[in-house]
């Protein structure tokens, strides 16, 4: 299994455990009465699952498992995995941190946060999608 | 990879880089809210991404990876699988690009073109020797 697929996958499973352990926090939100910030992360719960585990994964294992793009590239521009791999990252990172943070402190940093979230994970993205490609083909 | 299977993830691939896209502007109009009206493509984000990204890929995916037939056609009814491609991207479209009866008449046709696809799946569900 290719380095970049096992960050991936690692990654992947780190979002998984996170996302459920959100998924734990709302629902004790109301029983508890815990601060309602705690429901600003809904949507990080949402996207840790789908893109930070679910998208992930299938990166990851595309990477590895797509047939070869050829014999001195077997899997394509590398650098662009990686670019893509640590945009995706970083940018569910902060947003992960920015979601709640933009609403408790709006017109602060975080909003630029969220803003630098968004542009990271639409050029992970994208960077993904240009990079796996060519791998996409009848053999 | 087979034909129908390129056609499927690369479709997928072109819903995931746009699906992303409009999520990111509605993620950056929390930032900074550039226009309300941003927040009405929220159900196409969904859309795009649960649908056209993830879904298809499966679909794609177990289509190329389940084990063939022995015997020629090797990937059986395929004719199906075409079929279910083509109903199903063209529900999506109608669900995104539709209101009130088109999006009810999306859905029946990606209905329909997941049933097809299951009935045509269903007997490549077999150990390899088979």
């Amino acid at each position: 299994m290719p380095l970049l697929t096992r960050y991936h996958i690692k990654m992947g499973l780190m979002y998984f455990i996170l996302a459920l352990f959100m998924g734990v926090v709302l629902v004790a939100q109301p029983l508890f009465n815990l601060s309602p910030y705690v429901s600003t992360l809904r949507p990080v719960f949402f996207h840790f699952l789908v893109v930070g585990w679910v998208t992930q994964i299938i990166i990851g294992v595309a990477h590895w498992m797509f047939p070869k793009r050829s014999k001195e590239k077997p899997r394509g521009n590398v650098v662009i995995g990686w670019t893509a791999f640590v945009c995706l990252n970083i940018g569910l990172l902060f947003r992960g941190f920015g979601e709640p943070l933009s609403v408790m402190y709006p017109q602060s940093v975080w909003a630029w946060i969220l803003v630098l979230s968004a542009i990271l994970q639409v050029t992970a993205g994208w960077l993904f999608v240009i990079n796996i490609w060519g791998r996409v083909k009848e053999r | 990879m087979p034909k129908l299977s390129v056609y499927m993830i690369r479709f997928s691939l072109i819903y995931l880089g746009l699906g992303m896209t409009i999520g990111g502007l509605i993620l950056g109009n929390k930032g900074f809210p550039i226009s309300v009206s941003l927040w009405q493509w929220l159900p196409i984000h969904i859309e795009l991404l649960m649908f056209g990204w993830i879904m298809q890929l499966v679909m794609g995916v177990a289509f190329w990876i389940v084990p063939r037939f022995p015997t020629s056609p090797k990937y059986g009814r395929a004719g199906l699988a075409w079929t279910s491609f083509i109903l199903f991207n063209i529900g999506l479209w109608l669900v995104i690009f539709g209101q009130n009866w088109l999006v009810l008449g999306g859905r029946i046709v990606m209905f329909s073109a997941v049933a097809l696809f299951a009935i045509y799946l269903f007997p490549r569900i077999k150990p390899f020797a088979e």
